[in-house]
């Protein structure tokens, strides 16, 4: 083949190059660029008319020039090459390795964009998985093959949480090859550097595959970053049979160098200066979660995006709302208050629980307690708004109970320890032991079976000790 | 379909899924052509000269120009026929299944072409008419059993009629010829298969207004805000409120006798759980497998954007194709919001003047000419049978702002308005549908339609439980204000009635083995109930019995486990009512007494 090596380039413009008089060069395709210093960058076509092509530098446009750059196209898309032994290593965005170690000898190279799963060929995640946090274990279960993502805002303890779910959590049923892929994305040196330490302390690093894309590193970078993690976890998944949890840090900061590249192609800009593709363009990264018929292995998401300004209609937020199969939400009253991890349960959400919570998963009574704690909870927020406007006199007895509900259960169930694991069985005993709090004529959410079963006990012990407390 | 004389042009530009081509002289609009070497399946949307821009329906990476694009001469088109029930379409009609045996991967490459409708399939066809009969359009020249719960008509062709010079009977493939009709001047073979253009509605012979019920078992639904068959609704609702559940509960337990389900641009797993979950599921009426009578599209999120704009009009096509054979079809869209973003997107890539927040200007038309093909109509056919088609779609407003321009253009075009709320989501009271800004305009006709069966109370009930909430809105308000002790103790029964309602009628929890569906003697034996109740206590408080002695009695507890009841033991409903009145009388005595005292 012809070297096709072009200097030919007209325009410059923000991380857009426009390349004149090119033959055979196909959509999508990946581009070399040699500048006169010889320092090379790469690209990639995003658009080509019969002999003009619109090339993304991925390194930015500094420093490239009109006369004396040269120009390649590779004649194929991008790719990455993948090997096992890329757990434990470090690459940058581009899917260099960048910690000294040996180079990846692979065994296999993909398309980074990938293709969409065949939703006929999709096998249903139903396998609770045991973070070790009661909000999201008993309100809002994960389960293997989802894509729950953490809505945080700037300074809450987003990372820190992220970083213990990649700690603790466990399928209750057996032991099993687990990975992580860890996709930085504008994030600072110290954020992932905490990240890097985190696992390097409790040896997670040796099941883990880190890109990284620093705040200073070209935003163009940042769009290839998570489809290069998300490639390399589905061929951990499916091809070599691991659970992979994939942790992707800050969505945000990935849709901003979207907005920026669209920003730069003049396209006609929706909501926020946002481009009218985004939903498209998040989905076909979050979509490559789930589990597959016939293959052992799954991939569970964990994106993690800032709202700006704590605004949940914020496009990026929304979008991704609508894609995930839920959201993890924390809360800046709750963070105020020092509760730890501060996860405002009430708009959380998992979609998937149903399937993945019940007898011989977790337990039969697991459901009715999540729905009557929800229920509880919101009606006890309730009651102390009311509070807080007439007084607490303002209330009825049922009110009362269901305040001192809501303050127990933010105290007693939603804050734990950084490195507390609490197993499900705990959870879901804190909840029984948290609705004793209320007249049980008020539990409806519940069937009285469970009732029966699980409170009554705990109603009775007290009692006792009442008792005995009495004759001392 | 690529013959001789089709036009062949060549690619000039690419940019993502907008193809556009030179040479495409005497190409129409929305004509597929395929293109590449890899003859991916596009449809052109816009002709200037012999210049064509296509939108293709699958990832036009790696296309260069100079390749060449072909024109099939054709429309978009869905094929219809037997086999199209139980099937997993993509949004271009292709089976899912037949792709990963394909493909031989679970990842849906590029390229794939695979039969709508399986060729080889012999099904028995039973004529029902003869030799001699003289049939026109319409008219059903034979039924084949195409599964458990469905007949599937086979009509004469449109634009034929004629004599029936031959007619078989007996096992065919859908290619086969099943009957030969002599319009005059030639012999016509009909087979089963038929192809129809998705973009065009497909003619009726009169159109009629929805007078009777779709029921769906869900209460909210069915008593406060229900729809009619043929009829249109929207959901539109913030995302975690809810939408999807209700489309996947209207699917489940709705009396359509046909369901087509749309997932448009949504979740993957969403149609997996749909797929693994209907085979299992029965039908409350005929006790066989919901799948036996539901046809699903899916063009995930993921999936090429340009086939998301084509699944929504698949999808009624092939609604339309089963009200045509006088059945009752409900359309599930989920959701049409991603439709309208698929337009978009397209518009943009065209460099069309954008309208509202960057959507198209037609968008409004679009959404009413996909709305408009719901309806109740008279088919085509001697027999004067009648169809119906009952469109639902779901639509996801960024930030749950209902302003915005594709949940504006649907409330003008759809009748039924289901508003969900976040938060009544939050509270996980479910269906989320919002009491106080929900409507349906097919209320009063449907009233009418159950009086006859309710002994005129049906409406009755259900404007009071509808005052009833509109007054606890402004009762809380006041209690917000200067606390509960303000009001009187009527307007107290007013609020827990109003909270029973809520909270033992209008909460429903579709994962409840029992409470996921209820019958509508159910539901109305509930609605009585609680308001027999709330006058029941009425009329005592005035009579002197304090609030607090209604509030305590057990019988309360019945009224809030009424909806975990099994419809085969409806006549312990009628019981309760009994119980009611017996507790209420034995307080009136007992305070009576102490009155006196």
């Amino acid at each position: 083949m012809l070297p096709r090596e072009y200097r030919t380039i007209s325009d410059l413009s923000g991380p857009l190059m426009v390349v004149e008089k090119v033959r055979d060069v196909r959509y999508d395709e990946l581009v070399e660029i040699e500048l006169p210093n010889g320092e090379r960058r790469r690209g990639r076509v995003l658009e080509i008319s019969t002999d003009r092509a619109m090339v993304q530098v991925f390194e930015g446009t500094s420093g490239v020039d009109v006369a004396g750059t040269k120009v390649r196209f590779l004649g194929k898309v991008l790719t990455l090459p993948v090997a096992r032994d890329m757990l434990g290593r470090v690459f940058n965005g581009r899917g260099e390795p960048i910690d000294d170690g040996a180079p990846i000898i692979p065994e296999k190279s993909l398309d980074v964009n990938g293709d969409p799963m065949n939703p006929y060929s999709r096998d249903y995640p139903s396998e609770f998985i045991q973070t070790g946090i009661s909000t999201i274990d008993g309100m809002n279960p994960l389960v293997r093959g989802q894509k729950l993502p953490i809505f945080s805002g700037s300074g809450m303890p987003h990372n820190r949480i992220a970083a213990q779910i990649a700690r603790q959590a466990t399928v209750i049923s057996g032991h099993e090859e687990f990975a992580v892929v860890f996709a930085a994305m504008g994030i600072t040196f110290e954020e992932a550097s905490f990240f890097m330490e985190d696992f390097r302390k409790t040896g997670a690093i040796e099941r883990t595959v880190m890109f990284v894309n620093l705040a200073d590193d070209p935003a163009i970078e940042r769009i290839t970053t998570p489809r290069l993690a998300l490639t390399t976890a589905e061929y951990l998944a499916f091809e070599k049979d691991m659970h992979v949890l994939v942790i992707l840090t800050d969505f945000t900061n990935y849709c901003e160098a979207l907005r920026e590249i669209s920003a730069a192609r003049k396209e006609v800009p929706g909501r926020r200066g946002f481009p009218g593709y985004l939903y498209t363009d998040l989905a076909t990264m979050y979509e490559r979660a789930g589990r597959l018929k016939g293959k052992k292995g799954s991939i569970t998401q964990f994106p993690i995006l800032t709202m700006p300004e704590d605004d949940k209609t914020h496009p990026i937020p929304d979008l991704t709302g609508y894609i995930t199969e839920g959201q993890i939400i924390l809360s800046r009253p709750l963070h105020r208050k020092g509760i730890y991890p501060p996860v405002d349960v009430m708009p959380s959400l998992s979609r998937l629980k149903d399937k993945g919570i019940g007898a011989g998963k977790t337990r039969e009574d697991h459901a009715d307690l999540m729905n009557q704690l929800f229920a509880g909870y919101a009606r006890g927020k309730e009651a102390k708004e009311l509070a807080v406007i007439l007084g607490e006199g303002a209330l009825t007895e049922e009110d009362k109970a269901f305040a001192r509900f809501a303050d127990a259960f933010e105290d007693r169930y939603v804050r734990q320890g950084e490195y507390e694991s609490r197993t499900v069985e705990d959870t879901l005993k804190l909840g029984w032991e948290l609705l004793a709090m209320i007249p049980v004529k008020e539990l409806k959410r519940v069937r009285d079976a469970y009732i029966e079963k699980y409170l009554n006990p705990l109603l009775e012990k007290e009692e006792e000790k009442r008792a005995s407390s009495l004759k001392v | 379909m690529a013959n001789d004389k089709a036009i062949k042009g060549s690619i000039a530009k690419i940019s993502g899924p907008l193809v556009v081509a030179e040479g495409m002289a005497g190409a129409c609009m929305f004509d597929v052509v395929r293109v590449g070497e890899l003859g991916l399946v596009g449809e052109i949307i816009e002709l200037r000269g012999d210049t064509a821009s296509v939108q293709v329906y699958e990832e036009t990476s790696g296309l260069m120009p100079g390749e060449p694009v072909v024109s099939t001469g054709e429309p978009l088109s869905v094929e219809l026929g037997p086999g199209l029930i139980e099937q997993f379409y993509d949004g271009v009609q292709r089976p899912l299944r037949l792709i990963e045996a394909a493909a031989s991967s679970p990842f849906i490459s590029r390229g794939i072409a695979v039969p709508a409708i399986d060729r080889d399939k012999k099904w028995t066809f039973t004529p029902q008419v003869k030799k001699g009969d003289v049939v026109s359009t319409g008219d059903i020249l034979g039924v084949v059993q195409e599964t458990v719960l469905v007949e599937h008509r086979i009509l004469v062709p449109h634009g034929l009629s004629g004599k029936v010079v031959e007619v078989k009977k007996g096992d065919f493939t859908v290619e086969e010829t099943i009957a030969v009709v002599d319009d005059g001047t030639t012999k016509n073979r009909v087979t089963m298969l038929r192809r129809w253009p998705v973009r065009i509605p497909r003619p009726v012979s009169k159109r009629l207004p929805p007078v009777t019920p779709l029921t769906t078992g869900q209460r909210v639904v069915d008593l406060l805000f229900p729809i009619a068959r043929g009829g249109t609704a929207c959901v539109p609702g913030p995302f975690g409120s809810g939408k999807t559940v209700i489309q996947h509960q209207l699917a489940k337990w709705a009396d359509a006798e046909i369901v087509v389900y749309v997932g448009c641009g949504e979740r993957g797993n969403e149609m997996t759980d749909v797929l693994l979950e209907f085979p299992e599921l029965e039908d409350p009426r005929s006790g066989q497998p919901l799948m036996k009578r539901t046809v699903l599209i899916a063009n995930t999120s993921n999936m090429p954007v340009a086939a998301r704009e084509a699944s929504i009009y698949t999808g009624i096509t092939l609604a339309e194709y089963y009200r045509d054979m006088g059945y009752s079809v409900a359309l599930m869209a989920d959701s049409t919001s991603r439709w309208a973003e698929a337009l978009r997107e397209m518009s943009g890539r065209l460099e069309e003047m954008p309208g509202e927040e960057g959507y198209p200007a037609y968008l409004g038309t679009r959404l009413a000419s996909f709305y408009e093909r719901a309806g109740r109509a008279i088919c085509f056919g001697s027999d004067g049978r009648e169809g119906a088609v009952s469109a639902i779609g779901a639509v996801s407003p960024p930030g749950g702002d209902l302003s915005e321009p594709v949940t504006q253009n649907t409330l003008r075009v759809s009748k039924v308005f289901w508003g969900l709320d976040a938060t009544l989501a939050y509270q996980r009271h479910f269906p989320a549908i919002n009491w106080l800004n929900s409507y349906s305009l097919y209320a009063e006709k449907l009233g009418e339609y159950w009086d006859a069966r309710y002994e005129g109370e049906w409406s009755a009930l259900r404007v009071e439980a509808m005052s009833l909430l509109e007054d606890e809105d402004s009762l809380k308000e006041i209690v917000r204000l200067v606390g509960i002790d303000a009001l009187s103790k009527e307007e107290r029964m007013v609020l827990e009635t109003a909270k029973s309602l809520r909270e033992d009628f209008l909460h429903q929890n579709a994962f409840h083995e029992i409470d996921t569906y209820a019958s509508m003697d159910k539901q109305f034996r509930m609605l009585k109930n609680i308001l027999v109740f709330h006058h029941l206590a009425m009329d005592a408080l005035k009579r002197g019995v304090l609030l607090k002695d209604i509030l305590d009695l057990s019988v309360r507890e019945q009224i809030s486990r009424m909806r975990y009841l099994d419809e085969a033991k409806l006549d312990e409903l009628e019981q309760l009512e009994q119980e009611l009145k017996r507790v209420i009388g034995d307080l009136l005595s007992v305070g009576g007494e102490s009155d006196v005292a």
